[in-house]
C-alpha cells in the first residue's frame, strides 16, 4: 500500500483506536485554566445568593458531549453559591436536556429541589424574537413550566417579570437560536451579563464579543474549556475524563497531516524528475 | 397584483419592529408584545407544517414506488409509532390523551416517547454526528495540502491551535522558563485565537452584519420577493 | 422488569451506534434503516414538543379557558392554519399572509439588532488604543487587531477591482483570514473528536465497563 493512497478505512480505525484506548487507560496529562474560562467562574462566585439567574438549553444530542459538563458545572456551581436556577430551552430537545441535567445532579446534591431552587420552563420557538418577547414580560411567553403547572406556583419566580430580572444569563448553544442572539437581546438590549458555553466549531465566531463593552462575560468553548471548568470546581465529570483520548486523536490527525503533505512533495517531485 | 397584500404586512411588520425600538411606549409597545407572542404561535404551526411535508413526501414516494422507497415505509412506521407514544402516553413533563402512564413508568422505567428518545434516537443522532470525526480525519490526510502561501498560513495556524487545545500541548513545553513563555504551545495558541483569528472573524461578522441589514432593508421594502416564489 | 428494560435500552442504543457507525465500512441497508429511523423519530419529537410546549399554553389552553377575554388569539391561530394549507398547492397563496408577518418581523429585529451588535459594536471594539497595554505582546496583538479587522473588510469589498492600494490590503486581508480559518478547523477538529469521545464513552464505559 502506498503512502499515497492509503484507504481511508484505515485511517477511521487509527483514530477509533486513538480516541477508544486513552478512556480505558487515561494518561493523566495536566490542564491549564485559560483567562475565558476563569471569566465564567468568577461571574458566579461574585454573584450574590438568592439570586435568580437563567440557563438557556440550546442544543440537542448530537451536542452533549461538550455543552452537558458545561451544564452540570454551571448549575452546580450556582446552586452551590445559593443561586436560584431557571431553565429553559429554544430547542425541542433542549428540554429533554434540562430533565437529564436535573435527574443526575440530584443524585449528587440533595439541596437541589424542583420549584424552590431549580425550574425547568421548557421549550418555546421564535428564536430572537421569543428572547424580545421575555424582556418584556416572561409570564406572557412562559405561562406554565415544562410539566404544565402555573409558574405563579413557584416561589422561584416570584421575584421575576422580565429578562432583566436576572442576575446572568448563559446559553449552552449548538446554533440558531443561541447564545448570538441572547448576546442581542438579552446584553445589547436590556444590559443583562450575557455568559455562555457553545461547541467548539462555533468558539471562534464567539470570540470578538469578547471586547470592552462586556457583549459577553467569558465564554466555555468546547471540550478543553468544559474540562477546565470541571477543574475548577473540583468535580471529575466526563470532560475531564475525555481529555487525554482528545490529545491523543489530535496528534494522529496531525501525523495525518503531516504525512499528507510529505505523500504530496514526494509525488510531486517524483514527476518533477 | 396578488402579492401587495402581503407585502404590505411584511412592511407594516418590520417598521412597527424597527419604530417600536425608538418609541417604547404604547401603542407601540403593546401592538408589538402581542405580534412576538402571535410570531411564537406561527412558528409553531410552520414546524408542524414541516413534519407534514415530510409526510407527504414520504407518501409519495411510497406511492410511486421512487428508488429506495421501502426506507420510507421504515420513515412513516418510525414517525407514526413516536407520534402515537407522546399523545396517549405523554412526555416526561406532560401527560397524554389516556393519562400520564404510570403503569407504564413501573414497568419500563420511563413513558414510551421517553424511552425510546433514550434509548434509540439520543444514540443514532449522536452516532450520526460522531461519524463525521472519521470523516475529518480522513479529509485532512487528503485534502490538508500546503500548495500555497495562504494554504501553508491555514495549515500552520491550525496545527499550532490543535497542540495548544490538548493536555499534550501544555505538557510538550511545560519545562519553558517564564522568559520564554511566549514559545509555550498554549500561550502561541492563545495569541492566534485573540489577535489575528479575532481580527478575521470580526471582518467576517461587521461583513456579514452588513448583508443581514441590506436584505432585511429589502425585505422589508419588498424588493426582495424570492419568499412569494419570486417577482411576480 | 426494569431491569430488563434497562439492558434491553442500552443493548438498543449499542445497536444503534453499530447501525450508524457500519456506513464506515461502505454503504448498507442496517445505516439507511437507522438513518430513516432517526429522521422518522426526530420529526415526530419535534411535533409533540411543538403541540405540548408552545400551541397548548401558549394558544389552545387560552382559547378554550376563556374564548371572550382571548378572543384576540383566534387570530394567531387562523393565521397558523392559513400556514398549514400550504401543503394543499390549490391553497398555497393563503400562506403568503403568516409567511408574510413571520418574514417582516424577523427582518426588522435582524435589521436592528445586527447593526447594534455586529456592525456597531464590534467596529467601536475594534477602535482600540493600541498603546493602552505596557505588555509588548498586547501591543502587537492589538495593531494585529486593528490592521487584520480593516484589511480582511477590504477583500470583502468587491464592488471596486482589487487593484493597486485595494489589492495589496485585500491580499493582506486574505493571510488574516486564512490564519483564522486555520483556527477554525483546529476548534472544529476538537468539536468532532468530543463527539466520537461520548460515543465512546457510551459504548465502552455504559455498555462494556472498561471505562473505570
Amino acid at each position: 500500500m502506498k503512502i499515497t493512497t492509503i484507504d481511508r478505512r484505515w485511517i477511521f480505525l487509527f483514530i477509533l483506536i486513538g480516541v477508544g484506548l486513552p478512556l480505558m487507560l487515561p494518561l493523566g496529562f495536566k490542564l491549564e485554566v485559560t483567562p475565558n474560562v476563569q471569566t465564567v467562574y468568577n461571574l458566579i462566585e461574585s454573584t450574590p445568593e438568592n439570586k435568580v439567574v437563567l440557563l438557556s438549553f440550546d442544543y440537542d444530542p448530537a451536542s452533549k458531549p461538550e455543552l452537558h459538563p458545561m451544564a452540570f458545572g454551571i448549575i452546580k456551581h450556582a446552586i452551590d453559591r445559593k443561586q436560584k436556577v431557571a431553565c429553559l430551552a429554544l430547542w425541542p430537545m433542549g428540554s429533554q436536556m434540562v430533565d437529564d441535567v436535573y435527574q443526575n445532579l440530584k443524585k449528587e446534591m440533595p439541596d437541589i429541589e424542583y420549584g424552590r431552587n431549580f425550574i425547568n420552563l421548557g421549550y418555546k420557538a421564535g428564536g430572537i424574537v421569543t428572547i424580545q418577547a421575555m424582556g418584556k414580560n416572561l409570564k406572557n411567553v412562559f405561562p406554565s413550566d415544562a410539566n404544565g403547572t402555573p409558574i405563579t406556583n413557584y416561589s422561584i419566580l416570584n421575584s421575576i417579570h422580565t429578562l432583566k430580572d436576572f442576575a446572568w444569563i448563559c446559553s449552552f448553544s449548538a446554533g440558531t437560536p443561541g447564545l448570538k442572539e441572547w448576546i442581542m437581546v438579552a446584553k445589547d438590549k436590556y444590559n443583562i451579563p450575557v455568559t455562555g458555553g457553545t461547541t467548539a466549531v462555533s468558539t471562534p465566531g464567539f470570540l470578538p464579543y469578547l471586547n470592552d463593552q462586556n457583549q459577553l462575560t467569558g465564554l466555555l468553548g468546547g471540550l478543553k474549556n468544559a474540562a477546565e471548568y470541571e477543574f475548577l470546581i473540583q468535580r471529575k465529570g466526563t470532560a475531564t475524563a475525555g481529555m487525554d483520548a482528545q490529545s491523543v486523536a489530535h496528534i494522529i490527525i496531525i501525523a495525518f497531516i503531516v504525512l499528507g503533505n510529505v505523500a504530496f512533495f514526494v509525488s510531486k517531485k517524483r514527476k518533477k524528475d | 397584483m396578488n402579492h401587495i397584500l402581503p407585502l404590505i404586512i411584511t412592511f407594516l411588520a418590520g417598521l412597527l419592529m424597527i419604530v417600536s425600538e425608538f418609541i417604547p411606549h404604547k401603542p407601540f409597545e403593546r401592538i408589538v408584545s402581542e405580534l412576538e407572542i402571535w410570531f411564537m404561535i406561527i412558528s409553531g404551526f410552520a414546524i408542524i407544517l414541516g413534519q407534514l411535508s415530510l409526510i407527504k413526501m414520504n407518501v409519495l414516494k411510497i406511492q410511486y414506488k421512487s428508488e429506495n422507497w421501502k426506507y420510507c415505509v421504515v420513515t412513516l412506521i418510525s414517525f407514526f409509532i413516536m407520534l402515537i407514544a407522546g399523545l396517549l402516553w405523554g412526555t416526561q413533563n406532560q401527560g397524554g390523551i389516556i393519562g400520564s402512564g404510570e403503569s407504564l413508568i413501573q414497568s419500563i422505567g420511563s413513558k414510551p416517547f421517553d424511552y425510546i428518545f433514550d434509548n434509540i434516537y439520543q444514540h443514532l443522532m449522536a452516532s450520526m454526528f460522531s461519524l463525521l470525526a472519521f470523516f475529518i480525519a480522513s479529509a485532512a490526510y487528503r485534502a490538508f495540502i500546503a500548495r500555497t502561501l495562504e494554504s501553508s498560513l491555514l495549515l500552520i495556524s491550525a496545527i499550532f491551535v490543535m497542540l495548544g487545545n490538548t493536555s499534550i500541548g501544555t505538557s510538550l513545553t511545560s519545562f519553558l522558563p517564564e522568559n520564554l513563555n511566549f514559545l509555550h504551545l498554549p500561550t502561541i495558541s492563545a495569541f492566534i485565537m485573540d489577535y489575528p483569528n479575532l481580527a478575521g472573524q470580526r471582518a467576517i461578522m461587521i461583513g456579514a452584519g452588513l448583508g443581514i441589514i441590506g436584505s432585511s432593508l429589502r425585505i422589508i421594502l419588498g424588493i426582495e420577493r424570492s419568499w412569494l416564489g419570486g417577482k411576480k | 422488569m426494569i431491569q430488563f428494560w434497562t439492558m434491553l435500552g442500552l443493548w438498543l442504543g449499542a445497536l444503534s451506534t453499530l447501525a450508524i457507525w457500519s456506513f464506515l465500512y461502505k454503504d448498507n441497508p442496517f445505516y439507511k434503516i437507522a438513518e430513516q429511523i432517526f429522521v422518522g423519530v426526530s420529526a415526530a419529537y419535534w411535533l409533540i414538543y411543538t403541540i405540548y410546549n408552545i400551541l397548548i399554553p401558549n394558544l389552545f389552553s387560552k382559547i378554550l379557558t376563556d374564548p371572550l377575554a382571548n378572543w384576540i388569539y383566534f387570530i394567531p391561530g387562523i393565521l397558523g392554519i392559513m400556514m398549514l394549507l400550504r401543503i394543499i398547492p390549490k391553497f398555497e397563496k393563503l400562506s403568503f399572509y403568516p409567511l408574510s408577518l413571520l418574514i417582516g418581523t424577523t427582518a426588522g429585529i435582524s435589521l436592528l439588532r445586527f447593526l447594534k451588535s455586529d456592525v456597531l459594536s464590534q467596529t467601536t471594539a475594534t477602535m482600540l488604543n493600541p498603546f493602552s497595554s505596557g505588555n509588548l505582546a498586547v501591543i502587537i496583538g492589538q495593531f494585529i487587531i486593528i490592521i487584520g479587522t480593516i484589511t480582511g473588510l477590504v477583500y470583502f469589498y468587491f464592488s471596486k477591482k482589487h487593484k493597486g492600494f485595494i489589492g495589496y490590503n485585500a491580499r493582506l486581508g486574505i493571510i488574516f483570514l486564512m490564519i483564522s480559518f486555520g483556527a477554525s478547523f483546529g476548534y472544529t477538529v476538537m468539536a468532532r473528536i468530543s463527539l466520537l469521545i461520548g460515543r465512546l464513552q457510551f459504548l465502552l464505559g455504559d455498555c462494556l465497563n472498561l471505562i473505570k
